[in-house]
């Protein structure tokens, strides 16, 4: 049975997507329903491979991403802890506001965790023990900001300090334990705490010279994970509290905000938002984010695993249209990882070159036979001469070497690839209108699907660039050679310098040839002047568009010519499309429908898909029936909604309940003559309600007060 | 003015310089202490100060239970989460911790008065002590037997106590339906221009010399008066620009008393920062950066207002505001291919003629929601979950907001939190004409 056909419309992961947690039974998971057990280890052990390394890679790539807001963050906390301490008159008149970042993340809520993980973090280990992070949906009344406030802030640092003595433990745990906590608790705390650090353990682990200046007075720092929720209230009253107590409490805030800095004022009343010192911090948009993580992970050929263009258009869009987050862009990767891998036999070839090649003698004669059914391998079989072709489709050895040769050139396909394209991407982004996509990643989706110079777009990207002054030129293939250098790709990268060298040249030369070119210029001009007639003006107007047009191309455009030929002999023989590749359905994983689905769920849609035909889902063969109509043994629930879906906006009950009757009557096979049929008795009564009822749950009609016995239907045929 | 600042029950020189501590407050606090009588008489139950925000309320009761070694009790009632911290509290300053421990689990008001008079019978009052309860607008919200008890606590503890209650609104909207003992009313005032410029003038630069500063806080007031009156605010403008004014000073180009050309040089500056007084668009902290930089760059730093969204996520938006600003009739008529021409003024009833944009948002349910945003986008969207979840997503944003009861899972209705401005703005990025859809500009 195949796994993916059952999962159709369900919004339900199959187990092998949860097998990132226990490693023992992870196995397990993956190999049941597997396509062929024998190879599920070692794609098994491949897929684990490959998604650790993108786990790994993402979170280094946020860090480094977010590495300079947050160093702007803790220069912001250090600075506000140390003019607090010993500060000028200006810091003085300002000492009764509250230090607080007002940190844009952007519209992409679920990637705000780790960069609010990592921040804090960074706190601790820099700037301050204290630091607490609250959500808005813990904190419904200002009793509970408070309480989770104090937990956090005395609680953290009970685990931390281990070498404390148990009195602080004790006071926490007093602390649970009474009804109130209110902000004179922490003050008293924090003076406890200040002090002992300053009198004893020098011992723990604060070495840095910005620790010992700050050892006195850490801030105590508080951070709201999402400002726009928190109930307005509730922030209101904590800050007027807490400014009550900044003398002896160095507090400090920083709110986290998706939409504007305006929402500060719209939350906080005048009188409230007086007591803070805002500043802003913007972070990094998602789509630079967006755009790295593809640079990193889709656009390198060390990453063997790839996506088709359909795949990658889904995973783009859904990001584009509907929730802007990289971490479930990584999430819909992993998916497609894990489907590959687990529904593609001969995945396993998908790896490193080396292990690729040595998995290749390891095939065995049904993964062979597999081999030979690919498409793109019929498609090659059927360019060889007949002798060959027999080898290939008989002996088994003759064709792993074939195979061997084939991923060679696969890999080495990649390696090319992406180098180019980035050349490309780098000529053709810098011009009008951008023909070819403002990113690199429009310009790959639109490599993916058609050979891009078969594209309208790339003709005119072309002539675009023929266009481009000489110094702009130039320009853009020195990028295109440094790209070229950083990849390895020394041919191209010889013949471009060359051509590089050529305009350099050109230069030199360029001052000696002008005066010449010039002259011939001129001379229809000085012609213009001198006749005024408008015949003749005409007539030396079209010789001089004919001289135009026939002219002698300059050196540079003879060059320039050449350049470009060259970009697109190399456009041309790299850039092809992943699918003319032989065996790239080793590599490539294209059900884009499988990713939609279990992505970005429709909900009503497969409802209704399980309703109008159950077979789908519960796979009897009982239920099958012809287009439209539902058996009549299909559930209760899928009679009453084929039933329901004959009528008008009102339903009367009684009619239904009777035409639910009849059919099920029709069922149990009782003899449409008989006197029995289709009398309601009590089971099919109960089973007629309990229909109903489960339409109305699934939202589909609702009671209405317009007439009595009646139901009101909520949806209409399509949607 | 020393004069009025006499008491028979306390030393001259302690009340110099409480007067000292009270600039242009010395006739209310005169009152204050006429009333509380001498520290060990016994002093009316409850007094009521209101008075506007920064007019020195807290501040007078303060420096005078302060100053005069009063026995008292602050209490913040913002900070009061529960009686339970109120009573605590009080019990603390006057009886010590021991006192406050024997507060049993979630005290009543008996449970407090108990506590109080045993107490109290141990250490009998030698002078009056008092209860300042700050913010006391917030006890109208607490229990209803509080502030009437409070406001004669003195009879209840039969101690002498006496409870202050500090307030911004006036006593008329405390008085509870029950009736209540009438404490007695005390009104601060505003600062005058007078005694706002002595107020500022006292925190002046140490390096600068007094009349320098106090000559500063003359043109300061001189430009924000007008616009400005409160104490807090102006303390911070002061304290912003000061360093500016300052500038020509420390390059020598001017000497202190030159005070024209001084004048010259900040008058364009204190313009300026009169367009964000009370708007505190940008911190203190920023708006001395932006001093120090050109203007050009001070007009980017404050352009960081950016709204990067989802681009569904603008249609949704768009189709909530057209829902909230447009009549459900007239829905037909604006997405409808075959509509047939409707006159708006025979179409409407009579309360619809009014501006919708002068009424406010009105509540719509999902379902209308989702069909305008169906007919507004151009390209198919499927109805994914992702739709659903990105409403409730505005939901938290506070871009829509819920209507409803969060419970009711059945037809939720929404309004509309966005300014016009600001869907135009997001219209406009998506190329969507909002003006033609909207029934008010028709």
């Amino acid at each position: 049975m195949s796994t993916s056909s059952v999962s159709k419309g369900c919004f339900v992961f199959k187990p092998s997507a949860k097998k990132k947690k226990k490693t023992s039974s992870l196995e397990d998971y993956f190999t049941v329903g597997c396509e062929v057990a024998e190879t599920s280890e070692i794609r098994f052990r491949l897929c684990q491979d490959l998604w650790d390394k993108i786990k790994t890679d993402t979170e280094v790539l946020q860090d480094e991403l977010n590495r300079k807001i947050l160093d702007s963050l803790l220069d912001f906390t250090r600075k506000c802890s140390s003019t607090r301490q010993h500060g000028d008159w200006t810091s003085q008149m300002r000492a009764s506001e509250i230090p607080t970042a007002a940190l844009l993340l952007g519209v992409n809520i679920p990637d705000h965790d780790m960069t609010f993980q990592s921040l804090s973090d960074l706190l601790q280990q820099s700037v301050t023990p204290h630091v607490a992070s609250v959500q808005a949906k813990e904190c419904a009344a200002l009793k509970y900001l408070m309480k989770r406030v104090l937990e956090r802030l005395m609680g953290t640092d009970v685990t931390m300090d281990d070498d404390d003595d148990d009195e602080e433990e004790a006071a926490s745990i007093q602390l649970h334990k009474s009804v109130h906590c209110s902000l004179g608790t922490l003050c008293d705390w924090y003076s406890t705490t200040t002090k002992k650090s300053k009198t004893g353990t020098p011992g723990k682990k604060r070495s840095s010279s910005v620790r010992d200046e700050q050892q006195q007075q850490p801030p105590v720092v508080i951070i709201f994970k999402d400002l726009e929720a928190f109930n307005p209230r509730v922030l209101q009253d904590f800050i007027l509290i807490c400014s009550r107590y900044i003398e002896r409490l160095p507090l400090m805030f920083i709110f986290g905000i998706a939409t504007s800095p305006s929402t500060i004022q719209h939350m906080l009343p005048h009188s409230v938002s007086s007591l803070l010192c805002i500043e802003l911090f913007q972070s990094l948009s998602c789509t630079q984010h967006l755009a790295t993580v593809i640079d990193k992970f889709i656009l390198t050929h060390h990453f063997p695993f790839k996506l088709s263009s359909k795949v990658m258009q889904v995973l783009i869009n859904i990001f584009l249209y509907h929730d802007f987050t990289v971490k479930n862009f990584i999430k819909g990767m992993q998916l497609a990882l894990l489907e590959h891998f687990h529904s593609q036999p001969l995945s396993v070839l998908c790896c490193k070159k080396r292990e690729a090649l040595y998995n290749v003698m390891r095939l065995s004669h049904r993964d062979l036979e597999r081999i030979r059914q690919l498409p793109s391998f019929k498609s090659y079989v059927e360019k060889q001469d007949p002798q060959e072709q027999a080898d290939l489709l008989k002996d088994d050895t003759h064709l792993k070497d074939v195979c061997q040769k084939l991923i060679k050139d696969l890999h080495k396909y990649h390696k090319n690839y992406y180098p180019i394209l980035r050349c490309l991407h780098s000529l053709t982004s810098s011009l009008p209108r951008y023909p070819l996509g403002k990113q690199i990643r429009e310009l790959y989706l639109i490599c993916l699907e058609k050979n891009v110079w078969e594209n309208e777009d790339y003709q005119s990207a072309m002539k675009l660039l023929k266009m481009l002054a000489k110094d702009e030129l130039i320009a853009s293939l020195q990028r295109c050679a440094e790209i070229l250098k950083c990849e390895k790709m020394k041919n191209a990268l010889v013949q471009l310098e060359e051509l590089l060298g050529k305009f350099q040249q050109l230069d030199t030369t360029a001052a000696e040839t002008a005066p010449s070119v010039e002259e011939s210029f001129t001379s229809p001009v000085k012609n213009l002047q001198k006749k005024t007639d408008l015949f003749q003006l005409q007539k030396t107007l079209l010789e001089m568009n004919e001289s135009r047009r026939s002219k002698k191309l300059s050196p540079f455009e003879v060059l320039r010519d050449e350049a470009l030929e060259f970009i697109d002999s190399l456009v041309k023989n790299h850039l092809s499309l992943p699918e003319s590749q032989t065996l790239n359905e080793v590599c490539y994983y294209s059900s884009s429908a499988t990713v939609r689905r279990h992505i970005n769920a429709t909900p009503r849609t497969s409802i209704r898909a399980a309703l109008s035909s159950p077979y789908y889902y519960l796979q009897n063969d009982s239920l099958k029936a012809e287009d439209g109509s539902v058996s009549n043994a299909a559930p209760d629930i899928c009679i009453a909604y084929k039933l329901h879906l004959e009528c008008g906006r009102l339903i009367n009950l009684f009619d239904w309940l009777e035409a639910y009757t009849t059919v099920v009557s029709a069922a149990e096979g009782n003899d449409p003559d008989s006197e029995n049929f289709g009398k309601v008795d009590e089971v099919k009564h109960a089973r007629f309600i309990r229909a109903v009822s489960e339409l109305e749950f699934l939202g589909f009609i609702k009671c209405t007060k317009q007439k009595t016995d009646h139901v009101a239907r909520l949806t209409w045929g399509g949607c | 003015m020393t004069a009025v600042l006499q008491h028979p029950g306390y030393e001259e020189e302690r009340m110099q310089r409480v007067a000292g501590q009270l600039p242009g407050r010395e006739v209310q606090a005169g009152m204050l202490l006429s009333l509380m009588g001498q520290p060990q008489h016994y002093s009316y139950p409850s007094i009521f100060i209101y008075g506007h925000r920064a007019s020195g309320k807290s501040h007078v009761m303060h420096v005078l239970l302060k100053e005069l070694e009063l026995p008292h009790a602050t209490v913040s009632c913002v900070e009061c989460v529960s009686v339970t911290l109120l009573f605590e509290q009080v019990l603390l300053s006057f009886f010590g911790c021991d006192a406050a421990s024997l507060l049993p689990c979630s005290p009543s008001l008996s449970d407090f008065v108990r506590i109080y008079r045993q107490q109290c019978s141990q250490t009998p009052a030698k002078e009056t002590r008092y209860i300042v309860m700050d913010k006391a607008e917030l006890l109208r919200d607490a229990d209803t037997n509080l502030l009437p008890a409070l406001l004669r606590l003195q009879e209840l503890v039969e101690d002498n106590v006496t409870v202050i209650l500090l307030s911004e609104i006036v006593w008329d909207n405390f008085r509870p339906n029950t009736g209540c003992f009438e404490p007695l009313l005390l009104n601060f005032p505003d600062y005058s221009k007078g005694e706002l410029q002595q107020i500022l003038s006292q925190d002046r630069h140490p390096s600068y010399s007094a009349e320098f500063y106090s000559s500063y806080i003359n043109i300061l007031l001189g430009v924000f008066y007008s616009v400005c009156r409160d104490l807090r605010e102006l303390r911070r403008l002061a304290a912003l620009n000061f360093s500016k004014f300052c500038e020509p000073l420390a390059e020598g180009k001017v000497k202190e008393t030159d005070t024209h050309k001084l004048w010259k040089n900040i008058e364009p500056h204190l313009k300026k920062a009169m367009q964000t007084v009370y708007l505190r668009e940008v911190s203190s902290l920023q708006w001395e950066q932006m001093q120090q930089m050109e203007e050009k760059e001070a007009g980017a730093l404050r352009g960081v207002d950016t709204h990067s969204a989802v681009a569904l996520d603008d249609f949704l938006r768009i189709a909530a505001y057209l829902a909230s600003y447009n009549p459900a009739r007239t829905d037909k008529r604006f997405f409808l291919k075959h509509h047939g021409k409707i006159r708006k003024t025979n179409f409407l009833k009579k309360n619809e003629k009014t501006s919708n944009h002068l009424l406010g948002p009105k509540p719509f349910p999902l379902d209308r929601l989702l069909a305008i945003f169906y007919s507004v986008v151009d390209s198919r969207v499927a109805p994914t979950a992702s739709i659903f979840s990105q409403i409730s997503s505005l939901v938290t944003l506070q871009l829509l907001t819920q209507v409803s009861h969060n419970d009711q899972l059945n037809a939720p209705k929404y309004k509309c939190a966005v300014s016009m401005d600001f869907i135009c703005a997001i219209s406009r990025t998506v190329n969507f004409d909002i003006v033609k859809y909207l029934y008010d500009f028709l």
